[in-house]
């Protein structure tokens, strides 16, 4: 996982506020205290936010790299991470079809474009009603209706809500992709593309990577991100923000600069699940195209230039 | 003095007999397709299914739609085997091995072509190691499985009393084979206490056929039916599909009495009498099978709510409203009107009628398959152009075929060993009939 890993760092700036995050968790009195006393404070100070809610300056110097953490084994995959019940709010009215998102996750899980497991659709309810833009993750439905028929257990809902693949166990019978309502699955016809020494690397239910020949993938809300303490890559990419992530346990989700009290927003925002009627029980909520960010159009030279990308391929 | 002479002519013409110019032809062409669409599903081993025209939209194609047309196809020993005799139909005692065998071959290619569909059938123990009830697959598996052996094992006993004859052949068409007779059925004495146990065995088997039978169509149907997607998300699906596998395989048999009396001469047990019930049967079923395809389109195309709308539409008039017209009319409407009538429960009519139920009756299944999965409920976007229809490829066609051929040649081996018409039992009743 160790290029993985780096291939991570480079791509998200997040690391440090993992960091914290992690050290946050320390049961020494003062976390910012350097352990090593031969660290000499630099002197630049970085604004960061406490885990109880006050805004504190740490000097740069004193700031750790989060340690490694080895994938956990897929046993413990399946679990999930305790007390955590995940979801995602996808707030429509700031969405510009900028697929920041879809090229970020392709990036992270080694995903082909014509594969993507982030889509943005141009959507259109009636005739006179007006056109927005879609994203769809995987919904982790809470009755997932993949998980209901998959023969061999290798589709699994976990404790905090996560819907993942086991790769290793997937039978490629793609049951699981006609049961979707979402057409949110992706199959591998044939060996992904990836460099060998990451096909090499043991299957993580959590990082979904390597995916496999002959076997299912799709979203899996990056709970190896989410366990280190920091938001799915789709959600970190978004620059109009988005995704927000959070846990409804503590009834909070944040898009990285903003955090809102989930309960709230959905009231206030009148924030809606997709295709309900389905008893399928979506973790993924939207809120609607009102008082939009963008105009509809705005999204469209995207929209061209991958259908032109497309056409040459 | 004349019974034994009627009798010693029956088992004369009842023997497997060797094959002819023609049958070498038939038996060399399909061991040929058989090896080409191996070799198509060795390509895709090693390639993985992008050799398939399936992407992700259309991750079913022809492979499902063929193992549906075997599964449905496989009802029929069901039928003429274990219905017909609990309710005591005699006339079909000549048909009773075609039916069974046509079963057996059908349900083991059945589970070929499902191994052919998966993705990683390396890991079909999985199944066995991790299988979950709750899945409608591990229902098929159960009941497929255990359809097959009770369809094995209701072909197996009543051809206990025939392996005799077997033995006993002075024509040497099938003396390289005696080993293989002994060794399954020299125990075989003809004892009452064997005659009895057989007898009883058969009964019990007969009446567990039948559930299961139902099952394994109607479970699945549920492949489909238990999602949510238009044109399956339907409670009609099993007895839909038990319908149209019943018509399929009665179909199947007219097309097999034509072929096995003309290549055996077996014309003196195979009479016209036999197509014109067995058509009359026909008639029945595509009448109930048609009475379900009412139901299975025309109540949704009332209401034509929307995702419904664009399945129906495609079927009816768009893209796919040819195959469509010619599966109702070819797999229903015109062997009906071809049946009805006196002249065409002849043999020949009978047989092509029968030939237009079973094509047609492959291509419905194509059609129950493949045109929901280019309707799913969001539209088709952000992938290539090919994503966005389907159309078998060449490997495709090359395993489907090859997998028709191979269930055609488990047949044609199967008659080249064994008498495909029941002699004991054809026997036994022409005693009867003397008495």
């Amino acid at each position: 996982m160790q290029n993985l890993d780096n291939s991570r760092r480079d791509f998200l700036a997040a690391g440090i506020t993992a960091g914290l995050t992690a050290l946050g968790c320390n049961n020494s009195n003062d976390v910012f205290t350097p352990d090593d006393s031969t660290v000499k404070a630099s002197g630049k100070k970085v604004k960061l936010l406490s885990s109880d809610g006050e805004i504190i300056e740490v000097d740069e110097a004193f700031l750790k790299p989060i340690p490694e953490m080895p994938p956990v084994s897929n046993d413990v995959a399946r679990l999930g991470i305790a007390g955590k019940k995940f979801v995602m709010v996808i707030d429509l009215s700031r969405c510009k079809n900028l697929k920041k998102c879809q090229s970020a996750c392709n990036h992270v899980h080694h995903v082909h474009s014509d594969q993507n497991w982030i889509k943005v659709y141009p959507m259109q309810d009636a005739e006179k009603t007006a056109p927005y833009w879609q994203p769809t993750t995987c919904m982790h439905c809470d009755e997932p209706p993949c998980v209901k028929v998959c023969p061999v257990d290798a589709t699994f809902k976990r404790k905090d809500g996560i819907v993942l693949i086991d790769s290793d166990r997937c039978i490629g019978c793609r049951f699981c992709m006609a049961a979707c309502p979402y057409s949110t699955r992706v199959f591998n016809w044939e060996k992904p593309e990836m460099p060998q020494e990451l096909a090499d690397k043991p299957y993580s239910c959590e990082s979904s990577v390597p995916q496999k020949k002959g076997t299912v993938g799709k979203c899996d809300f990056c709970p190896d991100m989410v366990r280190e303490g920091s938001l799915p890559h789709c959600v970190s990419a978004c620059p109009n923000g988005v995704f927000s992530f959070g846990d409804m346990n503590e009834d909070s989700v944040t898009n990285g600069s903003e955090t809102f009290q989930f309960s709230e927003l959905i009231r206030d925002k009148a924030g809606y699940r997709l295709m309900e009627d389905l008893g399928t029980k979506p973790s993924v909520y939207y809120l609607p195209p009102v008082n939009r960010n963008f105009p509809f159009e705005s999204g469209m030279e995207q929209e061209r230039e991958r259908e032109s990308a497309v056409r040459k391929s | 003095m004349e019974n034994n002479q009627l009798t010693q002519q029956t088992v004369q013409d009842l023997l497997p007999q060797r094959f002819g110019k023609k049958g070498m032809i038939w038996t060399g062409i399909l061991i040929l397709l058989s090896a080409f669409g191996a070799f198509a599903y060795f390509l895709q081993l090693r390639d993985g299914l992008v050799v398939t025209s399936m992407r992700d939209y259309v991750s079913w194609g022809i492979y499902i739609s063929n193992f549906v047309f075997f599964v449905a196809i496989s009802l029929v020993g069901s039928l003429i085997t274990a219905v017909f005799r609990l309710v005591d139909v005699h006339w079909s005692t000549p048909l009773t091995r075609i039916a069974e065998i046509i079963a057996v071959s059908a349900i083991v290619f059945a589970s070929i072509i499902i191994v052919v569909d998966m993705g990683r059938p390396d890991r079909f123990y999985n199944l066995l190691l991790y299988g979950r009830l709750q899945s409608p697959i591990i229902w098929d598996v159960i009941v497929i499985s255990t359809y097959f052996i009770i369809s094995l094992l209701l072909l197996y006993f009543p051809l206990l009393p025939d392996i005799k004859f077997l033995l006993n052949a002075k024509n040497s068409a099938t003396k390289k084979w005696n080993g293989f007779y002994r060794a399954i059925g020299s125990f075989w004495k003809d004892k009452p206490e064997q005659i009895r146990i057989s007898n009883r065995a058969i009964s019990i088997l007969c009446i567990t056929i039948i559930p299961v039978a139902f099952s394994i169509h109607t479970v699945t149907s549920w492949l489909f039916a238990t999602t949510y997607r238009p044109g399956w998300d339907s409670t009609n699906f099993g007895a839909y599909f038990i319908s149209g596998a019943f018509l399929v395989g009665s179909g199947a048999v007219l097309v097999a009495m034509y072929v096995f009396r003309s290549a055996y001469h077996l014309e003196k047990y195979i009479t016209e009498q036999h197509f014109d019930k067995m058509s009359r049967i026909v008639v029945l079923l595509a009448l109930l099978y048609a009475y379900f395809n009412i139901n299975e389109y025309l109540v949704p195309a009332f209401k034509m709510k929307k995702p419904e709308e664009a399945h129906l539409t495609e079927l009816f008039t768009g893209e796919f409203a040819p195959l469509f017209w010619f599966a109702i009319l070819a797999g229903m409407a015109v062997p009906i009107m071809i049946l009805l009538f006196k002249l065409g429960r002849k043999p020949l009519p009978a047989f092509i009628a029968g030939v237009m139920v079973v094509v047609g009756a492959w291509f419905k299944r194509y059609l129950i398959v493949t045109p929901t999965l280019l309707h799913p409920f969001l539209p088709m976007h952000d992938v290539p152009k090919n994503y966005l229809h389907y159309f078998p490829s060449w490997q495709e066609w090359a395993i489907a075929i090859g997998s028709l051929a191979g269930a055609l040649l488990v047949i044609t081996f199967f008659a080249r060993i064994f008498p495909i018409i029941p002699i004991q039992e054809t026997l036994i009743e022409q005693h009867e009939k003397a008495a």
